[in-house]
């Protein structure tokens, strides 16, 4: 790495846009690009997106970076074709499921494995759940059924037996059999990955992680081949589901843990914006073409769930930043069923052929068009740069006759409804992981990323009860500020299974204490500069008899070993917490522990976001007609890169900038704060 | 599109808005119970349900979308009971009420189900009552986990509590929670359960008077009207649509678990305009067994199969409003205490399926071929190496049926419910017992254009000295059928094994404590789903797949 090399880059690569975020550590500047993603080549436009910004490649320190190639594969069943090899008599466990269905009413769900039946083979052995050997591995077994799966044209396999939680020996004696007859590195051993009880969930996690080795790992591959001979010499890091970064030979063994890599890096984005800001308890809002998507950050910590399924039977357990998506976006449909209520989505136009109003066929009017009929959104200056204009009379007309004149409404009216009834929706999302979780809204705010969020935060601030909202200085781009921000992570889980009384905590902790060392020797290895670090140990846990356990935080120092009583009391805080009291007398069980080890990366000062006085801009742009309360008002029109630390806007009124535009509500009051976040609040 | 009539003040947009927070009340009542349960039937099946109901009449206003689908219909009743036991006993309703009651020939089930009803009062006013119910691990009775194939009394099935006041007016009477704590063998598991559902009345209170506090009681109650009259108009046009006439269908159950003879459900089922008739003359009287259902029972699993055949229409009782169901005092579908119910989900699986085959003519496009029709509850009872007692209790998995967009869903849950089956590694680790297959079941789904979905084979080794084997199981005679030309899909059959000799029930699909000793095996092979339209019609591409990925063992 040459001395000049001090440029951090994140780089978050969505399905429409590529973002950069490029940080000079020398400077303290930052500046921001985005830039089309090309669709299938998705290292094309991660080089065009650094171009954009850097010329000279040789001057970045690190590149992080928030990646889709995983989800896109699993949504798009384009990963590897895959073998499973698996104990004699379960090879169905992965199309079984847990006998569930799509749908609460309605019987016509499917299910297609990513695994088809013929390329499941088993082979004879057996482990009971004590971690006796009851059947020892058939070890010509399992050579036979890769050299079946390898005729069958399979590029990965995954390994998986019953019970291995519980004693790995078989299952790893298959998996070095397995190793040194498979011809490529794809294969995927679900103790390796999960040792953790429930047959289905380890075998489809370790099943999706074989799937998509070989295209995230060629990905990555050409990636660090095509940056290497632009003359990058620095690191590449590349963030998981749970917010944390690591290797690129990490995320190529381990793709699985990278499915929600992008949308994760926003969320930890907004925890330190906000955290900054001084507000550490928010909820995010990401409105993208099809979906919504929130997460609660309470204390400044994201909530966590330990597990997700990507579509219908395809689940990943592993754990994650808790991401709650709705099918409500910009690109929702809008229309009147035949009871007579108006209904948005789950039917979207996405962004191709998108709303009416972008002219490339779709004729049934979306929420973006609302926006647009509403005055909400300029049609003269569509955010992304791929359209000129927007068609406003055609939004209008597809309103007019799906909405409206069904409902007796004129177009503005019908297009208010639809923004209302999308606002609805969201805000029930946000009442799910608020209210639900009995988090008190009035303590939070809520924090717009992504292109269209901005355009609903102040009317959800009021629907949900809400103390306010922050409007980030760059929300497009959150995700790939994100990278920058993101700390380094080395995750453990195993099953242990027993009641608290009969685990030995002095073998437990010394074994935990192994365990921390390596995660320690996996971060010294990653070559990467920590600010710090910080070990959390946890457990799952739960009173015998019930099957919900309770994440609980255990009290772990390096030089005192854990115990029952310890183990007891942390429990019963995080049952009280969770339910509102405790059960006396009853006997604890401890599921499973985990483990993770994190390099804190430095911070950067937020303060670099905030707007350099402009001399002679002013932030006048115009005014627009927007839709207030039931008629037209003339509003102004704002520059938001020319507002001042400081400045006040009164609403009704509407903030533009290049990648988002912000609708400040008749009863809100916006402030720019120091950091350069707009902070909305209730007008005083 | 005709415009829809005006809503007086009541908009479309705010009906929309209120729709959904009034849903996410229930379902979040639903969730509290879920997490904070004891019982795995509850905790990870989802055997419970919450919901709003009418004050008048205790009609179903919202419901929870997670819970059980067959409590939906049933709810209705069960406050419909504790609104007539006010009448009968000339009292009203008071402010922080709780009647808490398992009988299920007015609140509708079995036994195991317990109802917990509370008033919700505004301004003075009744408003509306708030119910839950829950599946409770063990209620007494003759049988661990109370699924007595042998029962010709409810007696023998568990304690029967009628309507009773658990809270008075805010006042708790512990005398109730310690009756039923005695007749339970699982009182610890109750307790949490009972305190569970408790949680989840004081959630919905608190989420109704927020809502109410922001819209108003007049505008929230007009919604609920506009509700139900909008799944009524739903329910009128999507019948409106079908051709009229009558369609004739029989059904069978195996035995009653009493007497080896079939039990016959016939449904005449009319379409005349916008109404919907069905129509159970010449089904079987009651029966000694426990196969029998109360009235309540039968309606609400009338409403589950319309339910899946008109997903769209909003989950309130303006559903049945253009139906009407007609079903004689004296057959097994209609009894009254003591008659056994115990297996009530049997029969109601099996009024489901008639109606799917009836419908299908009707409505081809909207047919589903009938599903495994089965919950196979299996009992597995002893002791440990330790001496500690274990009851191993599971319901079990089959195919969906065929159906106009494709091939049955494999293995899936039955239609009343949306319950999870227990991984096997969470069996092996709780239970003396190892699975030794746990597969689909090849060559079990009807044929047809579209395949029925496979069932699947279940085998389990017993670990422990001994042990006692029940099964409530059902369609080991009578497959489940396809619909327009399909084929019906493969029998239930159940077997275990005494010191290396495979034998089968007495009653095919019933089985009393069988004994098993250490090494002894017992397996379960479930019915596939039937298939939909003539098999002639099914593409060759089809076939070849369900040869190569051994659906179908044999050529065809």
């Amino acid at each position: 790495m040459s001395k000049q090399a001090s440029l951090v880059i994140g780089v978050d690569v969505g399905g429409t846009f590529t973002d950069v975020f490029c940080l000079d550590e020398a400077t303290g500047r930052a500046s921001i690009a985005k830039v089309p993603s090309v669709r299938g080549d998705q290292a094309t436009g991660f080089l065009a997106g650094i171009r954009a910004e850097v010329d000279d490649l040789g001057r970045v320190a690190t590149i992080v970076h928030g990646t889709t190639v995983g989800t896109n594969a699993l949504l798009e069943r384009k990963g590897a074709r895959t073998g499973l090899i698996t104990t004699a008599g379960f090879r169905d466990v992965l199309e079984m499921r847990r006998r569930d269905r799509p749908t609460t009413w309605g019987l016509w769900g499917q299910f297609v494995p990513i695994i088809p039946r013929d390329l499941r083979l088993e082979v004879a052995e057996r482990t009971l759940a004590d971690g006796t050997i009851r059947t020892a591995v058939d070890l010509d077994g399992v050579r036979a059924a890769a050299a079946t799966l390898l005729a069958a044209g399979c590029e990965a396999v995954a390994l998986v037996f019953i019970n291995a939680y519980a004693n790995p020996a078989n299952e790893q004696a298959a998996a070095a059999a397995l190793r040194a007859v498979w011809p490529t590195p794809h294969v995927s051993v679900s103790t390796d990955i999960l040792p953790e009880i429930r047959e289905f969930e380890r075998t489809s996690t370790t099943a999706l992680n074989a799937y998509l080795q070989p295209p995230v790992g060629s990905y990555l591959t050409q990636l660090t081949t095509r940056l290497g001979a632009s003359g990058f010499a620095g690191e590449v890091l590349i963030v998981q589901s749970n917010g944390g970064v690591t290797t690129v030979p990490t995320a190529s063994a381990v793709p699985v843990r990278t499915a929600l890599s992008g949308p994760a890096a926003g969320v930890i984005a907004c925890a330190e914006i906000a955290r900054a800001a001084g507000f550490p308890n928010v909820i995010t809002c990401d409105m993208g073409g099809t979906s919504f998507d929130v997460s609660l950050i309470a204390d400044g910590v994201a909530a966590e769930a330990p597990q997700t399924a990507i579509d219908f039977g395809l689940v990943v357990r592993s754990p994650m930043i808790e991401i709650t998506t709705i099918g409500a976006g910009g690109g929702s449909i809008a229309r009147v069923d035949r009871g007579g209520l108006l209904q948005i989505g789950p039917e979207s136009a996405g962004s191709d052929p998108g709303p009416v109003a972008y002219g490339r066929g779709n004729d049934r009017p979306t929420v973006t068009d609302a926006n647009l009929v509403l005055g909400r959104i300029n049609a003269e200056r569509p955010i992304g740069g791929a359209l000129t204009r927007l068609d406003v009379e055609a939004a209008e007309r597809a309103i007019a006759r799906h909405v409206g004149e069904p409902l007796g409404l004129s177009p503005a009216e019908a297009a208010a409804a639809i923004v209302r009834v999308a606002n609805a929706r969201m805000a029930g999302a946000i009442r799910l992981i608020s209210i639900e979780r009995g988090h008190d809204p009035k303590r939070f705010l809520a924090l717009a990323f992504g292109g269209g969020g901005s355009l609903h935060i102040g009317a959800l601030v009021t629907e949900v009860g809400l103390a306010g909202a922050l409007v980030p200085r760059f929300p497009g781009v959150t995700s790939a500020l994100g990278c920058v921000l993101a700390d380094m992570r080395q995750d453990h889980v195993h099953t242990i299974n027993r009641l608290v009384g009969q685990v030995d905590f002095a073998a437990l902790s010394a074994s935990t204490a192994a365990l921390i060392a390596d995660k320690q020797a996996a971060l010294d290895r990653a070559g990467v500069a920590f600010a710090g670090r910080r070990v959390e140990v946890s457990a799952d846990l739960s009173y015998l008899g019930q099957t919900h356990t309770v994440a609980t935080p255990l009290p772990w120092q390096p030089d005192q070993p854990l115990t029952q009583a310890g183990v007891e009391a942390a429990f019963a805080s995080a049952y009280r917490t969770a339910y509102g009291r405790v059960l006396e007398g009853l006997a604890v069980r401890l599921l499973n522990l985990r483990i993770a080890v994190i390099g804190v990366r430095p911070k950067l000062d937020l303060a670099v976001l905030a707007p350099a006085p402009v001399a002679g801009r002013t932030p006048q742009l115009g005014e627009r007609r927007l839709f207030v309360a039931g008629s037209y008002r003339t509003v102004p029109v704002l520059d938001r890169a020319a507002l001042p630390v400081g400045a006040l806007v009164e609403g009704p009124a509407i903030l533009e900038q290049s990648d988002t535009t912000i609708v400040v509500e008749a009863a809100h009051t916006a402030r720019v704060d120091p950091f350069g976040n707009l902070i909305m609040t209730a007008r005083a | 599109m005709t415009p829809v009539a005006p809503l007086d003040d009541l908009d479309p947009v705010t009906l929309a808005v209120l729709q959904g927070r009034l849903e996410q009340i229930a379902d979040e009542m639903d969730a509290t119970l879920f997490r904070s349960a004891f019982n795995p039937i509850i905790a990870e099946a989802h055997d419970a349900s919450h919901g709003l109901y009418d004050a008048r009449t205790g009609d179903t206003l919202v419901q929870g979308k997670s819970g059980l689908p067959v409590f939906v219909g049933a709810m209705a009743f069960a406050v419909r009971a504790v609104i007539d036991t006010h009448q009968r006993d000339g009292t009203t309703p008071q402010p922080g009420d709780v009647h808490i009651f398992n009988d299920p020939y007015d609140g509708g089930t079995h036994l195991s189900d317990f109802k917990l009803v509370r008033p919700y009062f505004r301004d003075g006013a009744l408003f509306c009552w708030l119910a839950s119910v829950g599946h409770w691990h063990d209620v007494g009775g003759a049988v661990p986990g109370n699924y007595n194939p042998a029962a010709t009394e409810c007696f023998q099935e568990g304690m029967v509590i009628p309507p009773v006041r658990l809270i008075a007016a805010g006042v708790l009477n512990g005398d109730i929670i310690r009756i039923l704590q005695a007749n339970s063998r699982l009182p610890g598991s109750l307790y949490g359960d009972l305190n569970g559902q408790l949680n989840a009345l004081d959630l919905g209170v608190r989420r109704l008077d927020d809502l109410l506090d922001h819209y108003g009681p007049a505008l929230v109650r007009r919604a609920m009207d506009r509700l139900r009259l909008r799944a009524a108009t739903l329910m009128r046009d999507s019948i409106e649509a079908l051709p009229d006439g009558t369609e004739h269908v029989a059904d069978y159950l195996d035995n009653d678990g009493i007497q080896d003879q079939p039990l016959t459900i016939r449904l005449a089922v009319t379409v005349a305009g916008d109404r919907l008739t069905l129509d159970f003359t010449g089904t079987d009287a009651a029966c000694l067994g426990p196969v029998n259902i109360a009235r309540s029972t039968a309606i609400a699993a009338c409403y589950v199969a319309l339910k899946h055949l008109f997903p769209d229409v909003p989950a309130n009782a303006g559903v049945l409003d253009p139906v009407e169901i007609l079903i004689p005092e004296t057959s097994f579908l209609s009894v009254r205490a003591p008659k056994p119910v115990g297996g009530y989900t049997e029969t109601i699986l099996r009024v489901i399926d008639a109606v799917f085959v009836a419908m299908a003519r009707f409505a081809p496009e909207r047919a589903t071929a009938c599903a495994y029709g089965t919950i196979n509850a299996l009992s597995l009872a002893g002791h440990r190496a330790d001496g500690s007692r274990f009851v191993m209790f599971s319901f079990f998995g089959g195919g969906h049926g065929g159906h106009p967009k494709g091939d049955g869903l494999n293995h899936g849950n039955a239609p009343i419910s949306m319950a999870t089956i227990p991984p096997l590694e969470i069996l092996e680790a709780a239970y003396p017992v190892m699975a030794t297959e746990w597969a689909l079941r090849p060559d079990s789904g009807g044929d047809g254009r579209h395949r029925g979905g496979l069932g699947a084979i279940y085998e389990f080794e017993l670990l422990a000295e001994r042990a006692d084997l029940f099964l409530f199981g059902e369609r080991a005679r009578h497959a489940p059928p396809g619909v327009l030309g399909g084929q019906p899909g493969a029998l239930n059959r159940f077997t275990w094994t005494d010191a290396g000799v495979v034998k089968t029930p007495p009653m095919a699909s019933k089985l009393v404590g069988a004994s098993l000793n250490r090494g002894d095996r017992v397996r379960l092979e479930t019915p596939g789903g039937g298939g939909f339209g003539p098999p002639d019609q099914r593409e060759p591409s089809a076939r070849a797949e369900d040869q190569r990925l051994g659906y179908v063992s044999h050529a065809q």
